[in-house]
């Protein structure tokens, strides 16, 4: 096939890519898109598989999707300067947070806010990048936890210090990095992989692979057939998994992790999930890929999926449901709330925390700033 | 750095003072880490990190795999977790890779978390020519790091220094890019350890003058000694002011001087447009206007790439093109 064959025409023209995906394999799963558990497929720990537990990552799932949404409200009033939504996503953000202790570390994309709020942090502090209040809006050392970024896979080398750091302190805790498919074409995706390889650092890197890196496909990233398979050339483990089987997911995790913290060094695990919102809200997915292909996987939901089997297990039902739907509600009410608040900014701020102590230069722009601005609240004089 | 008793003064290299700096930094506190690419068994192509492996083990200084951007980066996790990580970039050229983990995380993780998340990382950077290395070994990329908020960039140009600034920098909250001088490795001098010089952020007159400031750092300050030397022989009297520091920036040394001798001229090795020299004409300019007798000039690397060994002569600025500022300095107005 040519380089031609294979490009994406946009919804008018002529189909070049097939709606359901040419994988040489299925990634392993639990349950099938029906919600029945598959013949051979992943084998959780019994424990992960009890009813309480599963209904546990249910309500994470259904919370992580009803923040989501608030998010992209939020972005749609203009209270939010940008929001990248992880919709259709949301079993890898629940699987990762629920695979990792709060002494584990946790490095997230700037789509994964999801994770962060599933994490504890208040929302209004974890989108605080996104608002555009400032660039960080929590304490990365009290949530273990660090920034988003716009950087890609800058994290990776990140989560290879933080692991090595925990091994050479003989502490077990481990280090758990989201990439996207996109990043894994980045360098320091490389580097970040061979490293912890070379070190054993107890890193576990999860890749969201969406399949578009904004609305460049897969196809054009990569002519692996799996991203997981570079684990191979980094001498570590790679499992690639349908991001969209939480159960699997906390299977895979839950080993990757237990790998970490055992001494037995990194793994890479490809979550093949998908993206069903735009890049983000200033994206229009139209132009780059086709309706039909979103239709195909808005039916592989990963909360539709785990919830048919939960029901066909009896842990499911109605009543369960609408509690869920009351405490996602509340949720978001306290969200609306705190979002309705607008913060006030100063100038000063900008001079704080440039070094440990502002050097005598800061300090002259400090007051020629000051000067300028006046005494008043509220936004500074335009420059 | 706690007081200690030193040893009695004895001759010591710029390379032996940062290896003893290093080594007593390490000793001191055990969150310091040393890493790079063959810095371990090796010791340093400059053999700057010699015996560190042995002394303290292959947890305390190891060797990394060839990826510097990788290095910058684990360096930045270590940090955050509490460890004090140095690490070096081979050469001047070899941190380009570095150069987004750097200015996009190093530089910015304070401010970006509000001071929740200092980076106390310190790079050690070889820099500059003169010693006909062939291409992407004799770089002097200062004006990148001094350019971006968010670092500390300091050169010693002298074996005490090397040593004292070094420790600080190690001891710093802040993240240091720490330029050392190659074509000075060897330079000796008598230097009782541990030794303490002035604190980074502070100038120093290295030979006091009055008709003329020789504002220079790392590489040049003994290119301007020799120059200095060379100018009393007629009697003119250079004041030779070594900064040191590039950020945080001695502006009261620099008035001082410049308020005393009426004239400024920059030297520094590195590209002269856009350089660091740049900036600091422009501040003279700006604060010292009225005590000048002439324009600021600056004695520069040339705006080429840095040429091959072969060239190097014509390119890197010498005692004589300093003494071509001078005259032209004094001659003015």
């Amino acid at each position: 096939m040519t380089l031609l064959d294979l490009s994406a025409r946009d919804r008018e023209g002529a189909t070049a890519i097939a709606v359901r995906p040419a994988w040489d394999s299925e990634p392993l799963r639990y349950l099938d898109e029906h919600g029945a558990p598959v013949e051979g497929g992943a084998r959780p720990r019994p424990e992960s598989l009890a009813p309480a537990a599963l209904l546990r990552g249910y309500r994470a799932l259904r919370f992580a999707r009803a923040f989501d949404t608030e998010a992209t409200n939020l972005v749609m009033q203009g209270r939010l300067a940008v929001y990248p939504s992880c919709r259709g996503q949301e079993a890898c953000e629940v699987a990762a947070v629920h695979a990792l202790t709060e002494q584990d570390w946790l490095l997230p994309t700037y789509r994964d806010s999801a994770a962060l709020v599933l994490r504890g942090i208040p929302a209004v502090d974890a989108l605080t990048l996104l608002r555009g209040t400032w660039h960080c809006g929590y304490d990365p050392k009290q949530w273990r936890t660090m920034p988003q970024c716009t950087p890609l896979a800058t994290q990776g080398p990140h989560a290879v210090g933080l692991g090595l750091a925990a091994k050479l302190a003989g502490d077990d805790s481990v280090a758990l990095c989201f990439f996207g498919d996109g990043s894994t074409s980045e360098g320091d995706f490389h580097e970040a992989c061979n490293s912890a390889a070379v070190y054993q650092a107890p890193v576990v890197f999860l890749v969201q692979n969406n399949q578009y890196a904004i609305s460049v496909p897969l196809h054009k990233q990569t002519r692996a057939t799996s991203l997981a398979d570079k684990a191979v050339g980094y001498g570590m483990p790679g499992v690639r998994v349908d991001g969209n089987d939480l159960i699997a997911l906390t299977a895979v995790l839950g080993e990757a992790v237990d790998r970490a913290r055992a001494g037995g060094g990194p793994t890479l695990i490809e979550a093949v999930t998908y993206r069903l919102q735009a890049h983000t809200n200033a994206d229009d997915a139209a132009r780059y890929r086709q309706s039909a292909e979103v239709e195909y996987w808005r039916h592989r939901d990963p909360i539709d999926r785990l919830a048919r089997y939960l029901t066909a297990i009896g842990a499911l039902d109605a009543t369960v449901e609408a509690e869920i739907d009351e405490e996602c509600e509340q949720y978001c009410e306290r969200m609306r709330a705190q979002f309705a608040e607008e913060p006030t900014y100063h100038p000063d701020e900008m001079f704080e925390h440039v070094y440990a102590e502002p050097t005598t230069q800061l300090l002259a722009q400090r007051e020629m700033v000051r000067a300028e601005y006046g005494s008043g609240e509220g936004e500074g004089a335009a420059q | 750095m706690s007081a200690e008793i030193s040893a009695p003064a004895a001759p010591l290299t710029m390379a032996k003072a940062i290896n003893a700096a290093l080594s007593d930094a390490m000793a001191e506190d055990d969150k310091v880490v040393v890493f790079g690419e063959d810095v371990g068994a090796l010791g340093g192509v400059f053999r700057v990190t010699d015996g560190l492996t042995a002394k303290f083990g292959e947890e305390r200084c190891f060797d990394t795999p060839l990826a510097e951007a990788s290095i910058m980066g684990t360096a930045i996790g270590m940090a955050v977790y509490g460890f004090k990580p140095v690490v070096e970039m081979q050469f001047d050229a070899f941190a380009y890779p570095a150069f987004e983990q750097i200015f996009s995380h190093l530089a910015k993780m304070r401010n970006r978390t509000r001071g929740a998340v200092p980076v106390p990382v310190v790079v050690r950077i070889p820099y500059g020519g003169g010693i006909g290395g062939v291409e992407h070994h004799s770089d002097s990329s200062e004006s990148y790091f001094a350019h971006t908020p968010g670092l500390h960039v300091v050169t010693p140009a002298t074996v005490e220094d090397a040593y004292s600034m070094l420790r600080e920098a190690i001891d710093s909250p802040d993240p240091v890019i720490f330029f050392e001088p190659k074509r000075l490795y060897w330079s000796k001098a008598n230097v009782a350890l541990p030794a303490r010089t002035g604190p980074i952020g502070t100038a120093a007159v290295r030979r006091p003058g009055t008709q003329a400031t020789l504002v220079c750092y790392g590489q040049t300050v003994p290119i301007c000694m020799a120059a200095a030397e060379q100018a009393a022989k007629e009697g003119i009297e250079l004041e030779v002011l070594d900064l040191r520091s590039l950020v945080p920036l001695d502006d009261a040394a620099i008035e001082r001087s410049v308020a005393k001798t009426g004239r400024a001229i920059v030297v520094h090795e590195s590209v002269g447009f856009g350089g660091f020299g740049a900036e600091l004409a422009a501040r003279i300019a700006e604060r010292c206007f009225y005590q000048l007798e002439a324009p600021v000039t600056r004695v520069a690397g040339l705006d080429v790439p840095f040429p091959p060994p072969k060239y190097e002569h014509w390119y890197l600025p010498d005692a004589d093109r300093v003494l071509d500022a001078v005259d032209r300095a004094l001659s003015a107005g």
